[in-house]
């Protein structure tokens, strides 16, 4: 319920104020995670990749799960628009996820020495929800648009989103010693103000991503209005 | 800078870098819906001109 009141009350926003928003948001969670957050005691800097990396990840979840749900509203209700919102956040989706690969590579290369291990099971289903949503774009541009082409397509994205729940518990039901796990359910395992920046950057990240797919969802609708505009001056 | 060092400022340089990408590409777009538009009402323009 929160996050569909919270979303018509971003819809009400006009963009320029949402990107400045997304600006100020962003540059106070580096701020924060550079002068403010405490140095880890075993990791020390390495560290602060945790701030950028995990709510990429997060964002890249939310962006499939918005996705899926604009998927569902297509298949139930028709709705314009539904499906050109699916496409867009899922395409939102792929950026962040693959963002979320490069950054957790980079991370794993620097505390645990490797680029990437496949006896991580977090990684192994990211990897598979990543790859998952890219195939979407497969799917979408080997079919004609119309009709069909959306109901494809929206059954295509909510296929997909089960891999989030999987991908979510995968390191809480099996035991990974590589991936460590911090939100467990006594709560976040780390000090206050470590917690506060990873809120602020989470909190930045989002606005990013919302405001990019505000913008591509404007460019995308002004695209096939003016091809609308395009046909009707040809005939 | 320490090897730690540099590997944070590569991922934070990482995502700067995909963000700058994903703001030149929707530039790019800008400017070709923008060609479209003017090409359009010269389009618009034309039909007019022949019809009077």
């Amino acid at each position: 319920m929160i996050p569909a009141v919270l979303v018509a009350r971003l819809r009400q926003l006009p963009l320029e104020a949402h990107a400045w928003g997304t600006v100020v948001l962003l540059g106070a969670g580096i701020g924060l995670v550079f002068f403010y957050a405490p140095l880890d005691a075993d990791q020390g800097i390495t560290q602060k990749v945790f701030y950028i990396h995990v709510p990429i990840a997060l964002t890249a979840y939310a962006c499939f799960g918005w996705g899926a749900w604009k998927a569902l509203v297509h298949l139930r209700t028709r709705a314009q628009g539904a499906d050109l919102e699916s496409y867009a956040a899922i395409h939102q989706g792929v950026i962040f996820g693959a963002l979320t690969l490069v950054t957790g590579s980079i991370w794993a290369r620097a505390s645990w020495g490797i680029w990437w291990t496949w006896s991580s099971n977090q990684l192994v289903t990211f990897l598979i929800l990543f790859l998952l949503s890219s195939a979407y774009f497969m799917l979408r541009y080997s079919v004609d648009p119309g009709p069909a082409r959306a109901n494809m397509c929206a059954v295509y994205a909510l296929f997909g989103v089960v891999l989030i729940p999987v991908s979510w518990l995968s390191i809480r039901l099996a035991n990974d010693f590589i991936h460590p796990t911090v939100f467990t359910r006594h709560g976040p395992q780390m000090s206050a103000s470590m917690f506060f920046t990873f809120c602020v950057c989470w909190a930045g990240l989002l606005a990013l991503a919302s405001t990019m797919y505000r913008v591509e969802l404007a460019g995308k609708r002004l695209d096939a209005r003016l091809r609308e505009l395009r046909e009707l001056l040809a005939s | 800078m320490s090897s730690g060092e540099k590997y944070v400022a590569a991922a934070y340089l990482v995502v700067f870098v995909a963000v700058l990408a994903w703001v030149a590409i929707m530039a790019a777009k800008v400017a070709r819906l923008s060609n479209e538009v003017e090409e359009l009402v010269e389009l618009a323009r034309s039909r007019e001109r022949n019809a009077a």
